[in-house]
């Protein structure tokens, strides 16, 4: 009688798992590993890391916004052209719901714009802002 | 009598048995639906992983030796970092492996072949296939805004997502 029960707790706490993640666990994840508390995390610096220009390819400048726009609220386009998703979760809640991917994209990302890789209260401060935007 | 009659049946049930192993898809690769239509194919990670920035395109564009190269350097993919991780890196290039321009069956990959993909280029656009087939476009129309990019193949082909890319289903954008 108990056995089908727990089973089917189970599956439903696997399946919950693999897509537990949100922004705020994200946030809690990025502080985290810096070895602060999520309030020390600041939407502000997030919102300046989205905007500032870095030197491009062939003497152009490049910020998160030259493919996500300057509203994250809004559709932005890859490189050749094809449609991003926006970014932030007001205008796209799938968006911060999985850290492998979130993983991912901070990884390419920054190293295309940053030229390097983006450190944790980087990632948590991004997360912060763009979480915080309604 | 008997006999003869009884060996030819047996002949024509082997000939329809083996004309219809050759002549129904028998698997993924098969689907190909002829000249203007990609091989119908389905793989969760290519279809995930290529299309977020790009169109999947189709394996049978391309030669085992160029996917084979161009995954080799994700890091650094026409400029851009589009690094994944290594189980899907490797399961990504299996599946173009497999449906690569001189591996699979299609007719498509058979052509582009055919027109010399030996020097296994990086880009689609560079092999003859995708020049020739091109030819009559205006060169200015590439860099319109809203084309973008010869990758951007949807601009123009309106069922590119369905790997239809017949003449009837091209639309140059102003």
């Amino acid at each position: 009688m108990i056995k089908p029960f727990a089973l089917a707790m189970l599956a439903l706490v696997s399946t919950g798992v693999a897509a537990a993640d949100t922004p705020t666990t994200l946030m809690a994840h990025f502080a985290q590993k810096t070895g602060s508390p999520v309030s020390a995390l600041s939407a502000a610096r997030g919102e300046t890391l989205y905007r500032s220009e870095h030197p491009g390819r062939a003497g152009t400048s490049v910020s998160c916004a030259s493919c996500h726009t300057a509203n994250p609220k809004h559709p932005g386009r890859t490189r050749v052209n094809k449609r991003i998703e926006p970014l932030a979760p007001a205008a796209n809640p799938e968006r911060f719901t999985d850290v492998a991917k979130v993983e991912k994209w901070f990884r390419r990302n920054c190293m295309d714009v940053l030229q390097r890789e983006c450190n944790a209260q980087e990632k948590g401060d991004f997360v912060a802002w763009l979480s915080q935007i309604k | 009598m008997n006999y003869l009659l009884r060996g030819i049946g047996v002949l024509t049930a082997v000939g329809t048995v083996s004309l219809l192993a050759f002549s129904l898809p028998s698997g993924v690769a098969h689907g190909d639906g002829g000249g203007d239509v990609m091989p119908r194919l389905t793989h969760k990670n290519w279809q995930q992983e290529c299309a977020s920035c790009h169109l999947a395109y189709s394996p049978a564009l391309l030669p085992r030796a160029s996917w084979q190269r161009l995954m080799g350097k994700l890091d650094n993919h026409f400029g851009d970092n589009a690094s994944l991780d290594p189980a899907t890196q490797a399961d990504i290039l299996r599946f173009l492996e497999a449906n690569a321009a001189d591996v699979g069956t299609s007719q498509i990959g058979r052509r582009v072949m055919r027109m010399g993909a030996k020097d296994a280029p990086l880009r689609i656009t560079d092999t003859r296939w995708f020049v020739g087939k091109h030819d009559e476009v205006p060169r200015a129309a590439w860099s319109r805004k809203s084309v973008g990019s010869a990758a951007n193949c949807a601009a123009c082909h309106s069922k590119a997502e369905q790997g239809v890319f017949d003449d009837d289903t091209v639309r140059i954008p102003k």
